[in-house]
């Protein structure tokens, strides 16, 4: 069962209260996802820990029922 | 399981560049596996890859050992660079060859 992108978008916000969330379905078919996630908690951090965080809010669902998430991060300006 | 991450540990360091992937360069068998490859031979430098697919232990093990979910992943000189997207937005801003030069990777022979 593939995750709903409101989920998806639910997950990241409570992980990094406050950031800015823009998600696409790549292929149309709700499995593949692109997230550009801007978060002020971000700053000062490697590219690296960045990602880690995003993968935080999903857990064990990375690379399973979450198949596919492009992930990019950016600090607020 | 400390096995499995002796062995990533010597694969990342006998090799000046390591991809961990689904499939081999030459049929990826994932989309971000794809990806990274194309990044790489981009780079024009030589590397290692390993196929996850045939074996799930590395599969398995290659996650714990970088703290990192997903394949693929990318290892210079022994140290975790990051998965496809990393990879690309290293590359557009020019950091990914700043990288391999500072690493000093020789270019594929």
């Amino acid at each position: 069962m593939p995750m709903k992108g409101e989920d998806i978008i639910a997950a990241i916000e409570a992980e990094l209260p406050g950031a800015k969330i823009e998600l696409t379905d790549l292929a149309g078919d709700d499995n593949h996802w692109s997230a550009r996630v801007t978060a002020p908690q971000f700053a000062g951090k490697t590219r690296v820990a960045q990602h880690k965080m995003v993968y935080a809010a999903f857990g064990e669902k990375m690379g399973g029922e979450l198949h596919a998430l492009q992930v990019s991060t950016a600090v607020p300006k | 399981m400390a096995d499995t991450n002796e062995r990533i540990s010597t694969l990342v360091g006998d090799n000046d560049v390591v991809l961990f992937m689904k499939g081999t360069p030459l049929f990826p068998q994932c989309g971000f596996s794809s990806k990274a490859v194309a990044i790489l031979d981009h780079c024009g430098v030589g590397y290692e890859s390993v196929d996850v697919l045939q074996d799930m232990e590395i599969r398995q093990g290659i996650k714990a050992f970088s703290d990192w979910p997903t394949i693929p992943q990318l290892y210079v000189k022994g140290e975790f660079v990051g998965g496809s997207d990393i990879m690309m937005e290293m590359f557009e801003a020019g950091e990914l060859k700043q990288l391999l030069d500072e690493k000093g990777v020789a270019p594929a022979s």
